[in-house]
C-alpha cells in the first residue's frame, strides 16, 4: 500500500494529511505553527503518521503547501495552498466551481473548471482585513476566547457598521463601539459582516458560480457560514475537513505525483 | 537582417551596447551638470528629443532617473526624503524620486543630474503636467505643454488622411513653432531646420528597429525577454531618440536578433511558457521580479511597456525628411495616441498580441504608485479573457516604493498561475 501525505504550513496553523492509494485520509494533525516553520512541519507530519499508526518509509510522496512550504524540508514537492485548496475542495464537493479560502492572513477566492483546474484566484492584498486575523484582533479587543465569537455574534440582532479597512485600526473601532455602548453582540456581528463582506468582494472579482465551498479555519466559525449564506443568497459548502482541506490537496497532489512516477513540477531554482 | 552577420558572436550584445550607452548617458549628464548646463527634461510619451537635440540641450528623463534609482535599489531613500519634505505616500514615486534627486542638486546613484533649463510635456499623462509645476516653483524655469489631440479615444481619433486628422497635425505643428521660439529663446541659439532633418533621420532609423525587433520576438523560443532584456531596448529607444548612436544600437540589435530567430536561440533559459506583460516593471526587485518568472521557464514575449513607454515609436514612423517640421508633428500625433491607446484601450491589442506572439498567458501589473496605468486594467483583462482563452495572473505591487513590494505574495500568486498553466497544459495533451 503506498502512502502521500500533504502539509500545509499556515500562517497560523500546520495542517498534515496521510491518505492512501484509494484517497482515504488514514492521519492526521493540527498544530499552532509558532516560530519555529520547521520545527511545525516535521511535528505536524509525524504527528500524522503516529495518529494513522504508519512509519515515515511507508509514505512515498509528501507535499509541501502554505506560506511555510518551502520549510517542509522532508517533502518531496511544492505546490501553492491556491491550487491545494482547489484540488481539496473539488475532491470533498465535486460539483464546486468556486472556492472561498479564509485563514489566518489571507483570503483568496478561487474560480475552478469541472475538471479541477483554476480558471481564476485572487487574494487580499497586503492588508489581513477580511482573513481570520481581522477576528484575532476582535477577540483581543473584547477579550473574548476565538471559539466565542461565532456563538457570541449569533447574538446580535443589529450589526454595528465597522468602517475600517485595517486589522489594527479594526481593533481600535470595536473598543470605540464599546466606549459608545453597543453590545458586544452586536459589535461581533458587524465584524463578521464587515469580513464577510470584503470576502464577497474577492469571489466578485473571480466570478461566483455554484456551488461555492468555503474553506480554511474560519469555517469553523457558524457565525461566519450563515452571514456569508445570508450574504451570498446561498449555501455554501461546509464539511469536517473544510479547515484541512489545503492539506487535503496537497495530499491528492503527492498521489498524483506517485501515480505518475515523475519528477516534480515547480520552479527550477526550488527543484535544484 | 542586412547580411553582414555570419556568427554567433553577435549574441548577447545588444544588452551588453545598452548597458554601456546608460553608463555613457549618465555620465555626459554628469559633465553637464558640473558645467552648470541648462537640460531639457522630458517624458518618455512625447519627448520631442529630435527637436530638442538642434539647440543641444542635454536632455534628462526625470521618469528614468527615478526608475534608475528603484533598480539600483536605493529609491526608498529618495522617496523618504520626499515625504519627509512633504509630499503624501500615495503621490507618483518617479514624482517624488525626482523631488528628492532635485533637493539634493542633482546627486543620482548613476551620477548628477542636470537642473532644468526648461520642461516639455505632453497631455499623455495629468502627473507630466503637475510635475511640470513642480520644476516651475522650484526653478522658475519654463514648462511646455503639447497639447495632442485626440490622444485619449481609440478608434474615434481622427484617422490618418482625413482632414480632421490634417486640422489635428496643424494644430500640433503650430505648437511646435510656439516650443522652436521657447527654445531659441532659453538656448540663445537659432533653429537650424538641417540639423533637425539630421535628427529625424537618426529617429527614423531607431524607430524602424525598434519595430523590427519586436516582430522578431515572434519567433519560438522568443529572441528575448520583453520584461528585461526589453527593458533596456526601451531605455536606449528613449534616450537616444534622434542619435547617430541610437540609430545604430537598433541596426545592431535588428542583425542580432534576426541571427537569433534564424538560428533558433532563445533567452537565457528554456523556453516552457510565453508570456505578455501588461503594466510597468517592478523595479524596486526587478531582477527578482524577472526570476519568479523565468524561474518556471515563463519568458515575456511582447509588453505593452514597450509601446506606451516608448511614446509609440514601435510604430515604425518615418518622418518625411522634406518636409521636416510637418512630419514631426504628425509623428508626435500619431506616436502619443498610439501611446496613449497601448495604455488605455489595449483589449485589441493584447488579443492581437496573444495571437501573433502565440502567448500561453498574460500578466497584468497594476502599480500603486500610478493609478492613471492602473485603473482600466481589471476590465481590460476581463475583455481580453471574454476574447481569447488564455489564462492571466492580477499581481500588483509599485514601479518604485518597495514598502508595498511583497515577494512573498507576489511569488505565491505567479506560483499558482504557472501551476493552472501546468495543470491546463496536462489537461489539454490528456484530452
Amino acid at each position: 500500500m503506498a502512502y502521500a501525505a500533504g502539509v500545509d504550513v499556515g500562517s497560523t496553523q500546520t495542517k498534515a494529511i496521510v491518505v492512501d492509494e484509494a484517497r482515504r485520509i488514514v492521519g492526521r494533525s493540527l498544530a499552532d505553527t509558532g516560530a519555529n516553520v520547521m520545527r511545525a512541519a516535521d511535528a505536524a507530519f509525524r504527528e500524522a503518521l503516529a495518529s494513522g499508526d504508519l512509519r515515515e518509509e511507508e509514505v512515498e510522496f509528501v507535499v509541501g503547501t502554505g506560506y511555510g512550504r518551502y520549510k517542509v524540508t522532508f517533502g518531496n514537492a511544492q505546490v501553492t495552498e491556491i491550487s491545494c485548496h482547489a484540488r481539496g475542495a473539488v475532491h470533498l464537493f465535486p460539483r464546486t466551481r468556486t472556492v472561498l479560502d479564509m485563514g489566518g492572513q489571507d483570503t483568496k477566492a478561487i474560480r475552478v473548471a469541472p475538471t479541477g483546474e483554476i480558471v481564476d484566484f485572487c487574494m487580499n492584498d497586503k492588508c489581513a482585513a477580511g482573513t481570520g486575523r481581522f477576528l484575532g484582533a476582535a477577540a483581543v479587543a473584547l477579550e473574548l476566547p476565538l471559539a466565542e465569537l461565532g456563538p457570541t455574534a449569533l447574538r446580535g440582532e443589529r450589526a454595528v457598521k465597522i468602517s475600517t479597512t485595517c486589522t489594527v485600526f479594526a481593533e481600535s473601532e470595536v473598543l470605540s463601539w464599546l466606549g459608545k455602548g453597543k453590545k458586544i453582540e452586536d459589535i461581533l456581528l458587524g465584524v463578521h459582516e464587515s469580513i464577510a463582506a470584503r470576502s464577497i468582494g474577492l469571489l466578485r472579482r473571480v466570478g461566483i458560480e455554484q456551488e461555492v465551498t468555503f474553506t480554511g479555519g474560519v469555517t469553523k466559525n457558524r457565525a461566519m457560514v450563515e452571514t456569508l449564506n445570508r450574504r451570498l443568497g446561498l449555501t455554501v459548502n461546509v464539511s469536517d475537513e473544510s479547515h484541512f482541506i489545503g492539506a487535503i490537496g496537497a495530499a491528492l497532489f503527492a498521489l498524483d505525483r506517485i501515480a505518475a512516477g515523475r519528477a516534480p513540477a515547480g520552479p527550477a531554482r526550488e527543484r535544484a | 537582417m542586412n547580411g553582414s552577420v555570419t556568427d554567433g558572436s553577435v549574441v548577447g550584445r545588444g544588452n551588453a551596447a545598452g548597458a554601456q550607452l546608460f553608463r555613457d548617458w549618465f555620465q555626459g549628464l554628469s559633465s553637464a551638470a558640473e558645467q552648470g548646463r541648462g537640460a531639457a527634461y522630458v517624458f518618455v510619451m512625447g519627448s520631442l528629443a529630435e527637436l530638442l537635440r538642434v539647440f543641444d540641450f542635454p536632455i534628462v528623463f526625470p521618469e528614468i532617473n527615478s526608475l534608475q534609482s528603484a533598480v539600483r535599489r536605493v529609491a526608498h531613500e529618495y522617496l523618504n526624503e520626499a515625504e519627509s519634505y512633504g509630499y503624501s505616500p500615495d503621490i507618483c514615486g518617479y514624482v517624488k524620486a525626482d523631488v528628492a534627486t532635485q533637493l539634493r542638486g542633482g546627486a543620482h546613484p548613476m551620477g548628477k543630474i542636470p537642473r532644468p533649463a526648461l520642461a516639455i510635456c505632453t497631455n499623455a499623462c495629468n502627473t507630466y503636467i503637475k510635475w511640470g509645476e513642480i520644476w516651475e516653483r522650484m526653478y522658475g524655469v519654463p514648462v511646455f505643454t503639447l497639447d495632442v489631440p485626440g490622444s485619449r479615444g481609440a478608434g474615434l481619433a481622427s484617422p490618418r488622411g482625413s482632414d480632421d486628422f490634417e486640422l489635428d497635425r496643424r494644430y500640433v505643428e503650430a505648437q511646435l513653432g510656439e516650443l522652436i521660439a521657447l527654445c531659441e529663446r532659453v538656448s540663445g541659439r537659432r533653429f537650424d531646420v538641417d540639423r533637425l532633418r539630421e535628427h529625424l533621420g537618426h529617429a527614423n532609423g531607431l524607430s524602424a528597429g525598434w519595430q523590427r525587433v519586436l516582430e522578431l520576438n515572434r519567433s519560438r523560443p522568443a529572441v528575448f525577454n520583453a520584461l528585461s532584456d526589453g527593458t533596456i531596448y526601451l531605455g536606449v529607444a528613449n534616450g537616444f531618440r534622434g542619435t547617430p548612436e541610437g540609430a545604430a544600437f537598433f541596426r545592431d540589435l535588428v542583425d542580432e536578433m534576426a541571427y537569433k530567430a534564424e538560428h533558433g536561440i532563445g533567452t537565457a533559459i528554456e523556453e516552457q511558457w510565453r508570456l505578455i506583460f501588461v503594466g510597468v516593471p517592478c523595479y524596486p526587485i526587478f531582477r527578482r521580479f524577472s526570476e519568479l518568472f523565468t524561474d518556471w521557464g515563463g519568458v515575456f514575449v511582447n509588453s505593452t511597456y514597450l509601446r506606451f513607454a516608448s511614446g509609440g515609436a514601435n510604430l515604425g514612423f518615418a518622418y518625411d525628411l522634406a518636409r521636416p517640421l510637418e512630419s514631426l508633428a504628425e509623428g508626435v500625433l500619431l506616436g502619443v495616441r498610439h501611446a496613449m491607446d497601448s495604455m488605455f484601450f489595449q483589449t485589441e491589442a493584447l488579443a492581437e498580441m496573444i495571437d501573433t506572439h502565440a502567448a500561453d498567458g498574460v500578466v497584468y501589473h497594476p502599480i500603486k504608485s500610478c493609478r492613471t496605468v492602473s485603473t482600466g486594467l481589471a476590465d481590460t483583462r476581463r475583455a481580453v479573457m471574454a476574447l481569447r482563452d488564455v489564462p492571466s495572473l492580477f499581481v500588483e505591487s509599485d514601479m518604485m516604493d518597495r514598502r508595498v513590494v511583497s515577494e512573498a505574495q507576489m511569488k505565491n500568486r505567479i506560483d499558482a498561475f504557472f501551476e493552472g498553466l501546468a495543470a491546463r497544459r496536462h489537461q489539454a495533451t490528456a484530452s
